[in-house]
């Protein structure tokens, strides 16, 4: 009697344990975020769901304005006043810059359970760790080398295929020029002027030669004839936007191409968000084909995780890794984004065609070992480097600079941000 | 009275004279601490190698060779200098201008006042973003010429790399002329009458009593004027970005844009405080003289 009176107290003391687990299964995370906006806030309002949905408590800290600027002064108080957030969007080089002020925890531990090693991108994984241990989680691949065209403005000069090389492309360009079209849709932003040079150097240079000048930064590829040849192309470009491009932003730009006042847009996915929520259909109202060089320009969005105390909040930041890293999220959240999910083994059933043919390429790209990271997107250097080749890029397209003295001083330029 | 009355009177008195010291203190304490520890803190981050987090190891001068060796420092330097002259040389005149046009006793003078004061009401980012689009080749000026007939007319000075400098001038003189016409109408009503009275018999002319007589009695309101339009312009981020965002490319950046885009965007703490650090030498080369002379003029 006295035996059974204790195991049933037991009992009930370790279902209570478990009620009280239960609850705080999913533990605490905080997530320091600048996604505000149309999809972007509804993706993250996706992950939020999923997250609580085990049980976890989610505090949410969106800091918007600047492009993330606000958020990272925020992150830097945060940071040392000992008191970081969980989880931080923060992507590129970046991650590497935090970690080694060591202010970083990683979730190696649920990244070798799950295998992140074998569905992610080489590419990327490399970006997400440090020291060999995974400290970030990727949530999704934007393509940067994308031409998006208006196919009713190309038939007027009859054009019915997208341009394969860069030469091709000004043929159709001065075809476009001559019939009063402007031929290429562009906002004079720095970040856009080297979004198209970084394309227009993949395409010259190819994938070998983009590593070595724009991630290595080898001074020899930087003054090399091939970019000296990649401004020229640069130029050539200057002269196929419209005369009011300047401080454009690049949702106009987009809009230009959908009502048909110019005929080309270079720009990563994200320029797909607007097509589409203007009830456009990729095929038919816009095409989408990769800008020449047969490479894959990666841009993609992660989380970062930063060192917080406590078993709670410990907890809330392994869960919320591998959330992010579960296959249904990815689908979720990178159909609300209009990119495609990071992890390479995700069914693409719900996505659209050029989401599709993005997967595909990224799949090649893998295989043929031509995936580079994005410069202008702070994927491939850090945020000094990327500072002074915008500037110098924007410089050039914005002045009559000749490519040689282009070179030099990007050369120069480069050297100044890296003795930092 | 009682030894202890006398004592609290004596204690309340001590009280009394202590007061405003005891007031005042506690924003005393507060302003040394935010504005000159500040000051401090950032001049000795110029010289470390701080990058994304602040470091406090010495490295010497190196962030300010960094700086100067780049271009666009150079570019947000020149551009200082071209703003600050236009901009307040225009203030000025304009001001003047208006004020003495407004001070002949001209009928709805109150409802012209406003007028020309209202801008002042804007802030630098309406401003900016109302003239970026009236300059705007596609939206405004231009435009409006070119469905007007006149199809030649040209006038793209904001998307000019090398004019558009001077789109930032004009929108900063439109918005600010009326606060320095305010300044000198409120000079010329406290100029004596007798003195005008007195020119006129003299047989000045209008003209000859504004240059010869009014003009230099208002020398400590071109002073203010001067300080308060210098430190503006020095200090110039919100109108330029607003305007054009530093572009084209970056042609219209200024010091203070070039401090925000390294420290906030490019996490080069020590480059944005060593430029921080050029913009406070800028504005303390304008004040020190204006305030030694103000000194010498109140101790004689």
């Amino acid at each position: 009697m006295h035996l059974l009176k204790q195991t049933t107290a037991i009992a009930f003391g370790l279902g209570l344990l478990m009620a009280t687990t239960a609850a705080h299964a999913g533990g605490t995370v905080e997530v320091l975020h600048w996604w505000t906006s149309g999809g972007e806030a509804k993706a993250v309002g996706e992950l939020k769901k999923s997250f609580e949905s085990q049980g976890g408590t989610w505090i949410d800290s969106p800091i918007a304005g600047g492009g993330g600027d606000a958020a990272m002064t925020a992150l830097r108080a945060r940071v040392v006043a000992g008191n970081p957030p969980a989880a931080v969007q923060l992507k590129g080089p970046g991650i590497q810059e935090w970690a080694r002020q060591d202010v970083l925890n990683d979730v190696d531990e649920v990244a070798q359970k799950e295998q992140w090693d074998k569905v992610l991108p080489p590419v990327l994984a490399a970006i997400m760790k440090y020291d060999g241990k995974y400290v970030a989680a990727p949530v999704n691949i934007h393509r940067v080398d994308w031409f998006w065209a208006n196919p009713a403005v190309l038939a007027k000069v009859g054009i019915s295929e997208m341009p394969k090389t860069w030469d091709e492309f000004n043929a159709d360009a001065d075809k476009l020029k001559t019939a009063g079209i402007t031929p290429l849709a562009h906002g004079g932003q720095p970040w856009q002027d080297a979004t198209i040079f970084e394309n227009v150097v993949l395409g010259i240079g190819g994938a070998d030669f983009y590593r070595k000048a724009m991630v290595e930064l080898d001074p020899n590829a930087l003054t090399s004839d091939t970019m000296v040849k990649s401004f020229d192309q640069l130029r050539k470009l200057r002269g196929y936007v419209d005369a009011n491009f300047s401080g454009r932003d690049w949702n106009l730009a987009t809009a230009m191409v959908m009502r048909g006042e110019a005929a080309f847009q270079i720009m990563g996915d994200w320029a797909k968000g607007e097509f589409l929520a203007a009830g456009k259909k990729p095929g038919v109202d816009f095409v989408c084909a990769p800008t020449p060089g047969g490479a894959f320009n990666l841009n993609a969005d992660s989380f970062t995780f930063f060192k917080v105390h406590g078993a709670d909040r410990l907890e809330g930041q392994k869960v919320l890794a591998s959330l992010i890293m579960s296959p249904g999220f990815q689908e979720t959240f990178n159909l609300a984004k209009g990119s495609i999910p990071a992890r390479t083994d995700v069914s693409l059933d719900k996505f659209d065609a050029c989401a599709v043919k993005s997967h595909e390429d990224l799949l090649a790209a893998i295989e043929n070992n031509t995936l580079v990271p994005s410069v202008a997107h702070e994927m491939a250097v850090p945020r000094s480097v990327r500072g002074e080749f915008l500037d110098l890029v924007t410089k050039f397209f914005n002045s009559d600079m000749s490519s040689a003295d282009a070179v030099k001083e990007l050369a120069a330029a480069v050297k100044r941000a890296q003795t930092e | 009275m009682s030894q202890a009355a006398k004592r609290g009177l004596a204690a309340r008195r001590i009280l009394e004279r202590q007061l405003p010291k005891i007031v005042v203190s506690p924003l005393f304490a507060a302003s040394l601490f935010f504005v000159y520890g500040f000051i401090a803190w950032t001049v000795y981050i110029s010289f470390t190698r701080s990058g994304v987090l602040p470091s406090y190891t010495l490295d010497g001068l190196s962030q300010y060779i960094r700086l100067w060796a780049t271009p666009r420092w150079q570019v947000a330097l020149s551009n200082l200098f071209i703003f600050c002259t236009l901009f307040i040389t225009l203030c000025t005149v304009i001001g003047v201008l208006l004020a003495i046009l407004l001070d002949q006793r001209i009928r709805i003078e109150g409802v012209i006042r406003t007028v020309y004061l209202y801008p002042m009401a804007l802030s630098f980012i309406v401003t900016g973003t109302a003239w970026k689009w009236i300059l705007n080749p596609g939206l405004g000026i231009e435009r409006l010429m070119h469905s007007l007939g006149f199809a030649n007319f040209h006038f793209d000075w904001l998307v000019n790399p090398q004019m558009a400098i001077y789109t930032v001038v004009i929108a900063g003189v439109w918005q600010s002329s009326g606060y320095v016409m305010a300044l000198f109408l409120a000079g010329l009503r406290s100029v004596d009458d007798e003195i005008i009275k007195a020119a006129a018999i003299d047989g000045a002319g209008p003209l000859r009593t504004y240059a010869s007589v009014v003009l230099p009695i208002m020398r400590p309101v071109f002073l203010s004027s001067f300080i308060i339009l210098a430190h503006l312009a020095i200090k110039s981020f919100d109108l330029v970005v607003a305007l054009t965002g530093g572009g084209p490319g970056y042609a219209t950046d200024m010091p203070a844009t070039f401090m925000y885009s390294f420290a906030f965007q490019r996490s080069e703490l020590g480059t944005a405080a060593a430029s921080a650090v050029m913009m406070l030498a800028t504005i303390l080369a304008v004040i020190v003289p204006y305030l030694y002379s103000e000194l010498r003029g109140a101790s004689k």
